[in-house]
This record gives C-alpha cells, structure tokens and sequence, in this order.
C-alpha cells in the first residue's frame, strides 16, 4: 500500500471531520459557507487518496475511513486536534495546509502517475484553503487586542505538532510572512511531539473515530 | 443580522459576454466578499470573472420617477434611430 497516500488521506480525512463540526455554528454564514467548502475539498481529496492507497489489497476508501482503529490511522497530530475556538481552526487550516500544498506540488511533479493526477486537482484547492487560512490569521492577529491575543495564543499551543509536517524550510517559508503580516510572533522550536504517521496518536483521535464510525461499525457491511 | 456590510455581487460567466447581477452577500472587505462570492455563486468554477461592489456606492433609479424618467423617450419616434432613413453607402450604422 502507498504510505503516501495513506497519509494524505487519512490527513484531509480527518481535517474534513472537524472541519464539518463547525456546521452552522462559524461566526457568519458566508464563514459557515466557506468552512463547509474547505471540508467537502478535503473530504474529496481523501476518497481519492484512501481510493488509491486501498487497491493494492483490495479494500474500498470505506473499508479504510470506518474498518481501521486509531493505531491504524496515519494522519498527522495537527489535525486531530480539537477545533478550539475560531482563532485554533484557522491556525490549524494554515499550517496543515500549508504542509499539503508543498507535498501535492511535489507529488504533482512525482513519478507516481496516478498520484500525480490526483495532487493536480487537490493542489488548487489546496490553494484556495491557505489564502483562506491566511486572510484569517492576518485579520484575527491585526485585528482588536483580544483577536490578536487569541489569534497568538492558537498558535503558539499549536506551533509544537508542525515540526511532524517534514519539509520544515519551505514550510516556514510559507508560514512566517503570514505571522509577521498579522503581527504574531512566531514561537520558539522546542518540544515536537510526533507519532501520527506510526498510528500514536493523541487522546483525540479515538473520540473522533468512535462518532465518525459508529453507524459503519454497528452495521457492518450494510450498504447506503 | 450580520455586523458585516452588504455587497452586490456580479458575475459574468465563462462563455458570457457580460457581467450580470447575481445576488448580494455580507463581508468584512471586498477582498471577503470576492471570496465568498466565488463560493456562492460560481462553486469556483474557473474562468469566470466576479465583480463586487460595496451596496452603499449603488445609486439607484426612484420607482417614484419611473414616468418621468423613462416616458418621454418613448412616444418621440425621432428619438430612434429607426426614424431615419440610412443614407446610401452607410455601411456600420
């Protein structure tokens, strides 16, 4: 099975179901709208991904998002976290996607050919999600001083699961200009949790799984 | 509802000559109102262009004056082009 599109699956998967918690609950309708778009994007890219990565050993993209438990799963910690308030899930969306477009670039350009077509569609969505996140971030940390302190607050408790991401220079090239236009600043490196790619997970995954599943699990092999 | 100002929203389509009006939204900024614009009036579908315009920058025509403003022009044929004969020879009237 190809890692790399587990990984890339189980990430926007799992992005796409917090993403989906913020329904009818964002600040304004157009931000409920534009949430709501951002997950359906991510939601996509993860059948296409969990698709591909199952084929080898015949299991379908459902088998892979409701038959595997939380040792199984291989998206990055940073998406698991829970959504906090709105100042948490842009910080989030800008640093995970952030870290997707730089591997959908690669892929897009990537011996894999199947891969690569897949990356050519998610990569301009991709697009879309980090002037999104970065509009927010720059808005939030220049905005009022509670907005600013929130805004700063999110990302300094979420700085410490990006070192997990790879490809750290071109990522902080994308990621520091934002901080900077939004008058945040950026957080020392020290502590890097990890294990997301090895099925280690934080607390918060298998809450996660165990609403995202419960139908599936309850009623194996019934078709919808 | 929204602490947001309004924006009227204009789209012209891929293959469309023209911008029409779609419909009006709330946002922060114009650069917001594009934004949501494309969400929910064109699904980002590419190679459409979207004009915003901030609400309060539309000067509108007053059903009030609708007579006055546009009566007049109607019942005066040489206000028309078609009262004319076109000379011979005209070729782009």
């Amino acid at each position: 099975m190809s890692s790399e599109a587990l990984e890339l699956g189980d990430d926007a998967l799992i992005a796409a179901q917090r993403l989906a918690e913020w329904c009818a609950s964002a600040p304004e309708l157009e931000e409920d709208l534009a949430l709501a778009n951002i997950a359906l994007d991510q939601l996509g890219a993860a059948r296409l991904f969990l698709s591909y990565a199952g084929e080898a050993d015949g299991r379908t993209e459902d088998d892979l998002a409701y038959l595997r438990d939380d040792r199984e799963f291989r998206n990055c910690l940073l998406a698991e976290l829970p959504n906090g308030d709105f100042a948490v899930t842009m910080a989030k969306l800008l640093f995970l996607a952030a870290a997707q477009k730089l591997r959908y670039d690669a892929l897009a350009a990537g011996p894999d050919a199947r891969l690569a077509a897949i990356a050519a569609k998610t990569r301009k969505e991709t697009a879309y999600h980090l002037d999104h996140a970065a509009r927010w971030v720059v808005r939030l940390g220049d905005g009022t001083a509670e907005s600013h302190r929130r805004m700063q607050d999110a990302v300094d408790a979420l700085w410490p699961y990006t070192h997990e991401l790879g490809e750290r220079a071109a990522w902080l090239a994308l990621v520091e200009p934002v901080l900077a236009e939004a008058t945040l600043d950026r957080p020392a490196d020290g502590w890097a949790p990890a294990g997301g790619r090895d099925g280690v997970h934080t607390e918060h995954l298998s809450y996660l799984l165990a609403e995202m599943q419960v139908v599936h699990r309850a009623h194996p092999g019934a078709r919808w | 509802m929204s602490g947001w100002p309004l924006w009227e929203v204009f789209v012209r389509p891929r293959r469309g000559l023209a911008h029409g009006h779609v419909g009006s939204l709330h946002a922060p900024d114009a650069e917001m109102a594009l934004r949501n614009a494309r969400d929910v009036y064109t699904r980002r579908q590419e190679g459409v262009s979207i004009w915003v315009v901030s609400a309060a920058a539309i000067t509108a025509s007053s059903p009030d004056e609708k007579d006055a403003f546009f009566d007049p022009a109607a019942d005066k044929v040489y206000r028309h082009p078609t009262f004319y004969d076109v000379p011979e020879g005209a070729k782009h009237l």
